[in-house]
């Protein structure tokens, strides 16, 4: 057991004791070469989208880890609250466990209020920790949901600034769905409509972005219903391959051209019969 | 009162030995509780956060009161403060897990989670402290 002449209670929370121990050795390793583990990044697509009654999410499936692909199926929208949803991009980790975090607190908030909660209370908080943190929490996120007063759409950096927008996108492919939703975006769209929309801007960012790719995950959240459709759509299917591969060609693929016998003549020279042991 | 209390804390006048070492007699560096020391450990936080959460709750806690005194009155603060001051006095010896309910309770941290409550979680930390030198701490005899 670790005792240690401690004179004040330990406290929770994150520990900073191993900082410079850290900056240390990261000098050390690199002046040797190599490179340090690097955290699982989602290198992600994510977009929103605000139609007539209510939201459409939708995101990418991969999750990488430099230049590899960690996770070909990771699930990127999250559960916030039974009405709203949220997407993640930048490090996995910090987005898991700041909508966990978030989502526990609504919980207990709602309970509290005996309320449905609201989207810009989930804002709120996730811009209030988020700028707590100064951006050391890597976490972009678009937050949708429909409450008493509507449909809403958020995003939110990891520096803790928020945007309310009709269409947002998010993560490395967020250029290339952007430009989808900025071609054909509209007010009021319909729900197959918009679903469309956002699977056409994901596809967009799986195919022009290295960082996103595999299959396309939609949430569609109304006032009373939400459907999460994962998979909505496989982008990138990987290739059948032949259970027993044919390599034998079919008899006249070779074109004959001519045909010559030769008879071989063999005498016999001698003959012996050896008896086996059988017994 | 000492109405000086009431104003927040920027960061930059967070006192150097607030992070550094403890002081023990005569005023030098206690070796033997906290050992060896070197300036430039005690003067630069080793990370960007390092000193803004230690701060953070006694910081937003100011924020608060200050906020309480202009929009209800002087009453308004002090009568919260000498709550908390009581609740704040029920708990158990140093050395054991106390559960702070009535200080949670009035502070409202027992409607959140935060990552107070998710990592280095005290009642599992891997370190005991020694009982006897954490009462003469609290009594003040060290």
């Amino acid at each position: 057991m670790a005792t240690l002449s401690v004179c004040q209670p330990q406290l929770g929370g994150f520990s900073f004791e191993n900082c410079k121990r850290n900056a240390v050795l990261e000098a050390e390793v690199t002046k040797l070469g190599c490179n340090i583990p690097s955290a699982r990044k989602t290198g992600t697509t994510i977009c929103g989208v605000v139609f007539k009654d209510g939201i459409v999410l939708g995101a990418d499936t991969r999750a990488t880890e430099g230049m590899i692909v960690a996770d070909k199926n990771c699930s990127k929208i999250h559960y916030i609250s039974p009405n709203i949803y949220c997407c993640g991009a930048g490090t996995a980790a910090d987005t898991e466990m700041t909508t966990q975090i978030i989502s526990s607190n609504l919980e207990l908030h709602s309970l509290s209020t005996s309320r449905l909660p609201r989207v810009a209370t989930a804002n709120r908080m996730l811009k209030q920790m988020l700028f707590r943190y100064q951006g050391h929490i890597g976490a972009a996120l678009v937050l949708g949901g429909v409450d008493c007063n509507g449909p809403h759409l958020y995003s939110i950096y990891p520096h803790g600034s928020t945007d309310k927008l009709p269409y947002v996108t998010m993560g490395s492919g967020s250029l290339a769905a952007m430009a989808v939703f900025e071609d054909r975006y509209k007010q009021d769209m319909e729900e197959e409509d918009a679903k469309r929309l956002v699977r056409d801007a994901i596809a967009a960012g799986i195919f022009n972005d290295l960082g996103s790719g595999s299959n396309i995950d939609l949430c569609v959240i109304t006032k009373g219903r939400v459907d999460y459709l994962r998979p909505h759509d496989m982008a990138n299917k990987k290739g059948v391959r032949l259970i027993r591969p044919v390599y034998a060609y079919k008899q006249g693929t070779t074109g004959v051209l001519t045909k010559s016998v030769i008879k071989l003549d063999l005498e016999v020279v001698e003959e012996t019969v050896q008896t086996m042991d059988t017994s | 009162m000492n109405t000086r209390g009431l104003r927040s804390q920027p960061k930059d006048s967070v006192p150097v030995t607030g992070m550094g070492q403890q002081v023990g007699a005569y005023g030098v560096q206690d070796t033997l509780r906290s050992g060896f020391s070197s300036v430039k450990n005690e003067l630069l936080p080793s990370h960007a956060l390092e000193l803004s959460e230690k701060n953070f709750q006694l910081n937003q806690d100011k924020m608060n009161f200050s906020n309480l005194r202009n929009i209800q009155g002087l009453h308004a603060p002090l009568k919260l403060q000498m709550e908390y001051r009581a609740a704040r006095q029920i708990q158990r010896l140093p050395f054991l897990q106390s559960s702070h309910l009535a200080l949670d309770t009035l502070k409202g941290n027992d409607e959140s989670i935060s990552f107070e409550d998710i990592l280095n979680d005290p009642s599992q930390s891997e370190m005991v402290g020694e009982p006897h030198i954490m009462m003469e701490y609290k009594l003040g005899l060290m």
